[in-house]
């Protein structure tokens, strides 16, 4: 008996100090480590094309499991999948993946290759988080095992279209006029496409577009679009574009002095990202971009900011961000279903993930929640500015860190 | 659309055709002597092109005067590739030689890509992003700088064939080899030489084009594709028509993306070739062959 009193009071007192390890950690919602280990198979773009960003995407898996670990209590091994920017390289590697193991799968930052991944998941009952691809159907497909934390293009165009009126608010600005310019490739296509059907909708935006240029993504000149748009003498220029491209036209910009009040991409890439800035130096600055963006000012991002920090002493964390906080959220979300399941049984990993509600975030928006077909709700976007040669946010006012500048010092009534 | 948007467009598309004429130059002489076709081109010119930006990296050393070491190192290197390599597939059947360069162009193009990575590069001179305003009409300066350099160098490539005992040999070669070896020349030499000044034209024109645009190690292709379209529709081996393919299709993309669309002005190039190729398949400038 009174082995059996010692030792009831025993697992009283471990649960205690359990108990109160538990409340210490609270803001995180830190729990005791489940003894078994979550395998995570990422699946980026590591070589090929879209190395760059991949690999950028890989800065945020690498510090994943310590961060986790410190915040869950929650141990992850990370299997890595290299789709060579390549769709049927990523399906392929999803079903190695799966075949070594992989509890649930994380990726796949491009659309085409997150989509023939999504098909395999589906196919062999493994969740799924996306990390970023923003093509609509691939929460559109009915799969009950894929779930994507980052907006589908039609939200990303109308997220980026809002926050220009937002800027135009905030600076007391009312351009009349746009020329809207767009890289002619699939990405630009569909950009350019929401924001035909979305422009129209929403009213408070002042201006109208006055002529649309579109141009190869190739293209080793853009002297006669910029003469083009040049003449369609617009108040700011209204840009979709990729990153060689955007450092093309901006030069080819100033070589032909035309200077509208701004340009502003509604959010794709290229104005927020390194080389811009490097290529274009002070020309670089007050071009503004309103792509999804990490919040600057959370907690959790200056976790991840000083892991980031501490594996990349030379690297600036604001050219990777954006890639690091979705990558990481979508681990994490895995992580946070883990340690509810209390299993890594696929089907009760994806029925924890379709419950999840994530406050502290990385990324701009709400709650980390997931609709009936795994769509993530209300991810937001920021305006991002090029100022000192660094992007900064500017809006929303409760993430930024400077206020925004429009029209740029150049523009002449 | 204003006449001076119309004379803008005209102005840049001429001046960035001049600087096309020069890099199709080589290729034209090269074809035009030693009867190979080299479709590394477009791959040498990346060469030069890195060799420019990193000079200027090292020493910001403006590549038009880069040019002149580039196309000094180019002229050896092209020497060289012609004795030691492309000499013995002269006699040898047009695929074989099609596949040696290919294979030329293939390790060119790896080879950067292990050497310098993806990323792209550029050079930033001072006056990268001036330009000289007459009136409404607008002249990018490193366009003008480009093009004097390209015409410059055509200039001289001329001079040099007119007048020089070894152009003159050169072309005594070109006219008839058989007639040239029967009076004492040193066919091999003349044609390591053509080669290496074929080289020495890739190797200014690759310095001028950092003037106008980055580099990548697959910028190649592009590249010869495009020296391909100037020498086809000017004339395989007629430098002067490598001039005027140059000059057409810099103006002919200019004047299509003005008034059609920005994102089809490679088609015109290609349409234009096929004008070329039904109405007068030498070029405009070529020799009908007997």
């Amino acid at each position: 008996m009174t082995a059996t009193h010692d030792n009831g009071r025993r697992r009283f007192n471990t649960a205690l100090a359990a108990t109160g390890a538990a409340a210490a950690l609270a803001p995180f919602g830190i729990a005791r480590a489940q003894g078994k280990k979550l395998k995570v198979g990422v699946l980026l773009p590591r070589s090929g094309f879209e190395a760059l960003i991949g690999q950028s995407c890989q800065k945020g898996v690498d510090l994943a499991p310590a961060v986790i670990k410190e915040l869950l209590g929650v141990d992850i091994e990370i299997m890595s999948g290299d789709t060579e920017s390549n769709v049927n390289t990523a399906r392929t590697r999803a079903e190695q993946l799966i075949h070594d193991g992989a509890h649930v799968l994380v990726g796949a930052f491009d659309s085409g290759q997150t989509a023939a991944i999504a098909q395999v998941a589906e196919q062999r009952g493994v969740p799924l988080v996306v990390n970023i691809a923003a093509a609509p159907q691939i929460t559109e497909q009915g799969y009950k095992f894929v779930f994507r934390n980052f907006p589908t293009a039609p939200e990303l165009v109308k997220n980026g279209l809002s926050l220009i009126g937002d800027l135009f608010r905030a600076t007391n600005v009312a351009p009349r006029s746009a020329v809207f310019m767009h890289v002619n490739d699939t990405f630009g296509q569909a950009m350019t496409g929401g924001i035909m059907k979305t422009l129209p909708h929403l009213t408070f935006l002042p201006f109208k577009i006055t002529d649309t240029i579109g141009y190869d993504p190739a293209a080793r000149d853009l002297s006669v679009e910029v003469s083009k748009a040049k003449a369609a003498n617009a108040d700011f220029l209204l840009l979709v574009c990729r990153l060689n491209d955007s450092i093309v036209l901006r030069r080819e910009m100033v070589k032909q002095r035309w200077n509208p009040m701004g340009v502003i991409d509604p959010g794709s890439p290229g104005i927020y990202e390194e080389q811009f800035a490097k290529a274009l130096g002070k020309y670089a600055n007050f071009c503004i971009d309103n792509p999804p963006w990490y919040n600057p000012k959370t907690k959790l991002t200056k976790i991840v900011e000083a892991a980031f920090h501490k594996r990349n002493p030379k690297e600036r964390f604001v050219y990777h961000g954006l890639n690091i906080g979705y990558t990481f959220e979508a681990i994490l979300i895995a992580a946070d279903a883990f340690k509810r399941a209390g299993s890594t049984d696929p089907k009760a990993l994806a029925d924890a993930i379709r419950t999840t509600d994530i406050t502290d975030r990385v990324c701009l928006g709400g709650p980390i929640k997931f609709d009936a077909k795994g769509q993530v709700q209300g991810n937001l976007s920021a305006c991002v500015q090029i100022l000192d040669g660094i992007p900064r946010v500017v809006l929303p006012a409760n993430a930024a860190e400077a206020k925004p500048v429009f029209p740029w010092p150049w523009y002449k009534a | 659309m204003s006449a001076s948007l119309v004379a803008n467009v005209v102005i840049a598309g001429v001046l960035t055709g001049l600087v096309y004429g020069l890099m199709a130059l080589g290729l034209s002489v090269i074809f035009g002597v030693v009867r190979v076709v080299n479709f590394a081109h477009g791959e040498m010119m990346t060469i030069a092109m890195y060799a420019a930006v990193l000079l200027f990296g090292a020493w910001h050393l403006d590549p038009i005067l880069a040019a002149l070491p580039v196309a000094a190192l180019f002229f050896a290197f092209g020497y060289a590739l012609q004795k030691g390599l492309v000499n013995p597939f002269i006699t040898r059947p047009e695929h074989s030689q099609f596949i040696l360069l290919v294979a030329v162009a293939i390790i060119i193009s790896n080879g950067l890509l292990m050497i310098f990575g993806p990323d792209a590069r550029n050079v930033q001179t001072r006056y990268m992003l001036d330009s000289w305003a007459l009136g409404p009409l607008l002249f990018d300066q490193s366009r003008v700088f480009a093009a004097l350099v390209a015409v410059g160098a055509i200039a001289a490539l001329f001079a040099f064939f007119r007048f020089a005992r070894t152009g003159k040999a050169i072309r005594a070669c070109a006219d008839n080899y058989l007639g040239a070896k029967v009076v004492g020349l040193n066919v091999k030499h003349l044609y390591a030489l053509t080669f290496g000044l074929g080289a020495a034209c890739v190797a200014v024109a690759g310095c001028m084009m950092t003037l106008l645009v980055e580099v990548t190690p697959s910028t190649g292709p592009a590249y010869t594709l495009l020296a391909f379209i100037i020498v086809i529709v000017g004339g395989l081996g007629s430098m002067a028509g490598a001039l005027l393919g140059g000059v057409l299709i810099g103006l002919s993309e200019a004047l299509a993306g003005l008034f059609i669309d920005p994102s089809a002005k490679s088609m015109f190039s290609f349409a234009l070739l096929i004008l070329v190729l039904l109405f007068r398949p030498q070029g405009l400038l070529g020799r009908k062959l007997a």
